[in-house]
């Protein structure tokens, strides 16, 4: 059946709150206005005020509430509007919800799901586009996943509140009205592992969220001019599956990590750092970065664009490392 | 004026093969240049001239085969025959070959060391090709893995009488079907020939590997060692204490040798065995033995061993490393007199004190000729490097 990735997401949070009755959704505007990008549209009327409920305007004071719901036994599911406004609740997330089952040596578990929107690409500007999720993926206690499929959407979110970690589920902002076919059938998939979109040997991409997709009409790009890229969506940040970063570097020889995140201190900084760690003598060419530029996202839709990888852009950095235009010969 | 002959680079080599003038008449030369490369059943080695002098006459033009001890090139006295473009005397070891040379390459102007991706360098070693002189097509004009795979492709080419240029082309591979056939007439020369006696003596190894792990801590990991290193440098020093087992039987009677040549057996890949030497291994470092180790095997596996280095080996040593078997008795390489063997380490249950403790252990064997020595001999050797190796901080 051919859905939307907010359908998938919807369908995931139903199928959750009829199989368990500890889960319940809280956030801004998640009820009475069916959540800022409508993803929870629907639900109030379906399952009522306690367990589908509107919060005040404070990140820090829901996330909390989320995290004590979660050590007293609940499978709580809080939205933020946007990763920005995540900052407001880092206190929470960093100080409380990542350290508590460490601190409490093991005594108390923090099942919560965070999910909440990222990235650019809707004239949304400089306080509402960031990705960030590359900030939390440094955070040991945290598992950081980015569902880039329909299948992921659906399935990452049971597996989220099975974990008795904190887990943060990140979505980008383009990827809602993005339609695919979903089975009827589909369900949980599992947090950790990345995934192959693509098989090639002669460069691998190495991206999550939107990117992916961006990264794959690339690979069809460079498929007519004789170069087979191969595709990694890494549906995990944190946790990163290196053991399928390096075998694919060991069948491409050669590594274009594509993020919307800004380059310096990033998750591609990371996966570079780890390439040169375990994959050195592998690599054929210098590991390479495509990156969001270092500016606050802009408003204007060109300069929006221009901030973040394109397809022609991800087509370009992978010519050049598979038939650099400088090359002597 | 002296002549420049084809060496004997082991006892079973009868012939040789000119592959590559590196110098041309009128050069001025250096002792210890090298100065051709010879084909010989083992694979390509460099030969170096052991006097200073100017290249003369050559003799004995690229691709012909001559026997050991013909002359392939005159040299002339650096004060004799003045040449119009050598006014000046030459000097002894000019820091730039005074050659035409390609112009320089985005790939080696940067830090004057070549650019080549970390995949190209090792399917270089892997495939045998040298990777000087060629030209890169990856970023930065690095030298990729398709550089290196072409040039393995491109059939030895011919060498015609041109000059030689700075930077010599991908070396000449050897075959591996020779170098077996030369293996099996020295290993049955051998044991034909050769009465041996077998020792072996197990060794415990766990202060040397505490030692060497404490070091290794200390140090960048370029310049760690490895247990080889302490194999070696043990086994020369042995032999100083030792001295009956280090050199040849020449003529019906033991020749010994002052200097210590540790021949270090290198399993070639794609099949073949070569041990050229480590020259007064018993006077290194453990540093130096360390690199030298390091250089000998690189060099081994590119075919890029000096003629030197294959005629005067006066012992040899054949560690079979991590992954080997337990232990190894040789077969000694005519007409040296010993070889000393070490097995894989394995942790063996050993009585320490009243204790048993689990020690990392290394059987240690001696194959000697017993025309020249005889078992106690063969046992004090052997004894005496298990004690260099229970104080591993002075060797």
């Amino acid at each position: 059946m051919t859905t939307t990735y907010r359908e998938a997401i919807k369908q995931a949070i139903r199928d959750a709150l009829n199989r368990d009755e500890r889960v319940f959704l809280m956030g801004e505007d998640v009820g009475r206005y069916g959540g800022c990008y409508a993803v929870t549209k629907g639900l109030l009327e379906e399952f009522g005020e306690a367990r589908i409920r509107d919060t005040p305007l404070s990140e820090s004071a829901f996330v909390g509430a989320g995290i004590g719901a979660a050590m007293a036994g609940l499978r709580p599911i809080v939205e933020i509007m946007t990763v920005n406004f995540s900052l407001l609740a880092l206190d929470q997330i960093v100080n409380n919800a990542a350290t508590i089952p460490h601190m409490s040596g093991g005594q108390f578990a923090v099942p919560l799901v965070i999910r909440m929107a990222t990235g650019a690409g809707r004239q949304l500007a400089a306080q509402h586009s960031h990705s960030l999720e590359g900030w939390y993926a440094h955070i040991p206690g945290l598992k950081i996943v980015a569902p880039a499929t329909l299948e992921d959407a659906r399935g990452m979110l049971w597996s989220a509140l099975e974990d008795p970690n904190p887990v943060l589920i990140f979505e980008q902002v383009n990827l809602y009205n993005m339609e695919a076919e979903l089975a009827a059938d589909a369900g949980a998939v599992p947090l950790c592992g990345a995934a192959v979109r693509r098989a090639g040997r002669d460069l691998s991409l190495v991206t999550y969220g939107a990117s992916l997709h961006k990264s794959l009409v690339a690979a069809q790009l460079l498929a007519t001019e004789g170069i087979e890229a191969e595709v990694i969506d890494l549906r995990s940040l944190r946790p990163l599956d290196d053991a399928t970063i390096m075998a694919s570097l060991a069948r491409t020889r050669r590594i274009l990590v594509v993020d919307e995140g800004w380059r310096s201190g990033g998750i591609s900084a990371e996966i570079c750092a780890r390439v040169a760690e375990q994959g050195f003598y592998d690599l054929d060419a210098p590991p390479a970065r495509l990156c969001g530029v270092e500016v606050p996202i802009p408003y204007p839709k060109h300069l929006e664009d221009a901030a973040i990888p394109q397809v022609e852009t991800i087509h370009a950095a992978a010519l050049e490392l598979v038939r650099p235009s400088g090359r002597s010969t | 004026m002296s002549d420049f002959l084809m060496p004997s680079l082991g006892a079973d080599m009868e012939k040789g093969k000119v592959v590559e003038w590196l110098k041309k008449p009128g050069d001025p030369i250096a002792r210890g240049d090298v100065v051709a490369v010879v084909e010989t059943q083992k694979g390509a080695f460099e030969i170096e001239a052991f006097e200073a002098g100017i290249l003369g006459e050559i003799l004995v033009p690229v691709g012909v085969e001559a026997p050991v001890g013909a002359v392939l090139a005159r040299i002339d006295g650096p004060g004799a025959a003045p040449r119009p473009a050598m006014a000046a005397p030459a000097p002894p070891r000019p820091a730039i070959q005074p050659v035409a040379s390609p112009p320089p390459r985005p790939a080696q102007i940067a830090t004057g060391r070549p650019r080549i991706s970390p995949a190209a360098a090792r399917r270089a070693i892997e495939l045998g090709v040298d990777t000087r002189g060629l030209s890169g097509s990856g970023p930065g004009g690095a030298i990729a893995i398709a550089d290196v795979e072409a040039a393995a492709r491109k059939p030895a080419a011919p060498q015609p009488s041109a000059p030689p240029t700075g930077t010599p082309g991908p070396r000449r591979g050897f075959d591996p079907a020779a170098m077996r056939q030369a293996i099996a007439t020295a290993m049955a020369r051998s044991k034909r020939e050769i009465p041996h006696y077998y020792l072996s003596l197990p060794i415990d190894m766990g202060i040397a590997s505490e030692w060497l792990a404490a070091e290794n801590a200390r140090r960048d990991v370029e310049r760690r060692l490895l247990p080889a290193a302490l194999l070696l440098k043990a086994v020369a020093l042995a032999l100083r204490a030792v001295p009956e087992l280090n050199g040849f039987w020449v003529e019906g009677a033991p020749r010994l040798s002052p200097s210590i040549h540790v021949g270090w057996a290198i399993a070639l890949r794609g099949g073949g065995l070569m041990a050229p030497a480590i020259h007064d291994a018993d006077r290194l470092t453990l540093d130096q033995a360390m690199a030298a180790l390091r250089d000998l095997t690189t060099r081994a596996r590119v075919a890029r061993v000096r003629g030197s280095e294959m005629m005067d080996p006066t012992v040899t040593v054949t560690s079979l490393g991590e992954r080997g078997a337990d232990s190894v008795f040789g077969v000694i390489y005519p007409p040296q007199l010993a070889i000393v063997g070490f097995g894989a380490p394995r942790i063996t249950a050993l009585p320490v004190g009243d204790a048993i403790r689990p020690r990392p252990v290394v059987q240690a064997t001696l194959a000697a000729d017993h025309r020249a020595s005889d078992g106690a001999l063969g046992s004090r050797l052997l004894a005496t490097i298990d004690r260099h190796l229970q104080r591993p901080e002075s060797l």
